[in-house]
């Protein structure tokens, strides 16, 4: 079997993703993850080394040729790969927001020390202007 | 805050007997500089506590608005309204004298008489949320794009939601604490409207809608939302 340079630089970038990505850390739960990371990245390596694979994998679901088969593949991950995104995106940006309201109201005191002067705010204004957060 | 004199509380709200003190006006506030004192003027005129929850505007509409007499909650970056409103209501809910809290959007467009209505509503206790509606009367006068946009997202909202309203986006709400207590906004962009609807739908408060006029001026006409943006509501919506 003759390994062309193409195959060479496939298998590099295969591995150093699945090392990538493997080297997040993480709880037991990223197991299963990693798991099929590695079994992806093997399969990857597989296809590489024996492209006609895809092509048994194609007639075995009915697809015409293996190249569309790994275009369909190629398909549902990125869609799935796009939705986790977006939740693991929102999950992200439900925590920061709950971090910088925090700063917000801890920086803002109780209601009660202003509510009641009328000329409070002024001087609220003029503290303000030492602050990092001023004029940002 | 019992002890407190209500020396900038106008005739306005002392003709209408409402007790200013137990009600925190909600402004959400970015980059609005050119309007938010004198909308701030304008609603302490009637209520004396507000509250403008900066979201990290670029320009002086937090030192204006503080000077303006509101206080004012800043956020250290941009969120997006619906986290500044969540924020507003946090604020509020740490005044134990807080029982009413109104929603009011920084640019202008909302009425302090409708305001005003709405707490009273709440005060009579009518319902535990008051939404301002724009299509209760022939008052409002949206583009007919914007109008048809409108109607469709109050479509989408009454259809998800246990609850039958007449506009789903209006800025100009008022809402009893034990309703507020329980409002967790978690739609950062303007999807929030449709969230808080849902919310309110959901732990089954009793709500009534009020005819409001929104003033569509060319400056709130200038910032208000393209209608693009429903579709990115939507969106958000959805894949919530």
């Amino acid at each position: 079997m003759k390994i062309v340079l193409i195959q060479l630089l496939l298998i590099v970038v295969v591995i150093l993703t699945a090392v990538r990505l493997l080297r997040d850390r993480g709880a037991r739960t990223q197991a299963v993850r990693r798991l099929g990371l590695m079994l992806f990245a093997a399969v990857a390596i597989w296809s590489i080394l024996f492209p006609s694979v895809w092509n048994h994998f194609a007639k075995l679901v009915g697809v015409g040729r293996g190249t569309d088969m790994v275009l369909y593949a190629l398909v549902v991950a990125f869609l799935s790969f796009t939705l986790t995104t977006y939740v693991r995106f929102r999950e992200f940006e439900t925590r920061y927001t709950k971090l910088a309201r925090r700063l917000a109201l801890d920086e803002a005191g109780p209601p009660q020390a202003v509510a009641g002067a009328v000329e409070e705010p002024a001087q609220a204004g003029t503290e303000r202007k030492e602050t990092p957060y001023a004029g940002s | 805050m019992t002890t407190q004199q209500p020396t900038y509380t106008f005739e306005r709200a002392e003709q209408m007997g409402s007790r200013v003190h137990d009600t925190w006006v909600v402004i959400p506030l970015y980059n609005e500089e050119s309007v938010i004192s004198d909308v701030i003027a304008q609603v302490r005129t009637a209520f004396a506590q507000v509250v403008c929850v900066d979201d990290g505007s670029s320009d002086r509409s937090a030192d204006l608005a503080a000077k303006a007499g509101a206080r004012v909650v800043r956020h250290p970056l941009n969120l997006g309204q619906g986290a500044a409103l969540q924020t507003g209501f946090d604020y509020a809910l740490t005044d134990p004298s807080m029982q009413y809290v109104v929603t009011f959007d920084a640019d202008g467009q909302h009425q302090i008489a409708d305001a005003l209505g709405m707490v009273e509503r709440l005060r009579a206790g009518e319902a535990d949320v008051v939404f301002g509606s724009r299509f209760l009367d022939e008052r409002t006068k949206p583009s007919f794009a914007k109008n048809m946009v409108l109607r469709a997202a109050v479509g989408y909202t009454n259809m998800t939601t246990h609850t039958r309203l007449t506009d789903a986006h209006n800025g100009l709400r008022a809402i009893r604490r034990p309703v507020v207590e329980q409002l967790d906004i978690t739609q950062n962009g303007m999807a929030h409207a449709s969230e808080l609807v849902a919310q309110i739908g959901a732990l089954k408060s009793s709500y009534v809608e009020h005819p409001v006029h929104i003033l569509y001026t060319d400056y709130s006409k200038a910032k208000g939302q393209s209608l693009w943006n429903s579709i990115n509501i939507l969106a958000d919506l959805i894949l919530r």
